[in-house]
């Protein structure tokens, strides 16, 4: 039941980092590209993890160490998605054609004119 | 049953880097660079989580945890180079 419940988390895992992956060739610009990598590749490493924490608990011995990198991957990924958006803002990397919120860019050369720290 | 969901997520995560390296050349912008190094950092935790399973020990988790530690650090020096043009002032 447990050689059963680490397949398919493995099997999931697997898909999404792919998907995560795939998504970030596939989609036209950065700010949409963006989102595959820290979402669905967050989530497969997540599902990953667990399936190597279950499979510990199949040998015996389980051990609670692997939710360490669980728990810091969930946190720093987001951080890093904020930093690199603000990044690309910063030095203006193109949208593609269409997008909103354009005052977004005025934000950030004002912030560029004027440094508050 | 358990070798082979192992060796379908091992494929994948292979072909993830394939197309993160592919991302990583071509990127037209400096930031898709510096997404494509930390999706590769990510992935490659969970390529060693993996092998860990693969060969069942226990020594490659902490390996994972230096490199996701090494990866958010990484990232976080690249960014704050494009934003401020320096790391340490």
């Amino acid at each position: 039941m447990l050689e059963i419940i680490c397949s398919v988390l493995l099997i999931i895992g697997g898909l999404f980092i792919f998907l995560g992956s795939y998504s970030m060739v596939k989609l036209p610009d950065f700010y949409t590209r963006l989102h595959g990598p820290t979402k669905a590749s967050t989530l497969g490493v997540g599902s990953i993890i667990l399936a190597a924490i279950i499979f510990s608990a199949i040998n015996g011995g389980i051990s609670l160490k692997e939710l360490i990198i669980t728990l810091f991957l969930f946190i720093t990924a987001p951080v890093a998605a904020h930093m690199l958006a603000k990044s690309a803002l910063h030095i203006q990397v193109k949208q593609r054609k269409g997008s909103i919120n354009d005052e977004l860019f005025e934000n950030a050369k004002q912030q560029k004119d004027s440094p508050s720290d | 049953m358990l070798a082979l969901s192992l060796q379908f997520a091992i494929a994948c995560v292979f072909i993830s880097l394939l197309l993160n390296a592919w991302r990583l050349i071509i990127g037209p912008e400096t930031t898709d660079r510096i997404l494509a190094v930390d999706t590769m950092y990510v992935n490659c935790v969970a390529l060693i989580i993996m092998f860990g399973i693969h060969t069942q020990s226990d020594v490659y988790f902490e390996a994972a945890a230096l490199i996701a530690l090494l990866g958010f650090i990484s990232t976080a020096a690249f960014c704050k180079f494009l934003l401020r043009g320096d790391i340490i002032e």
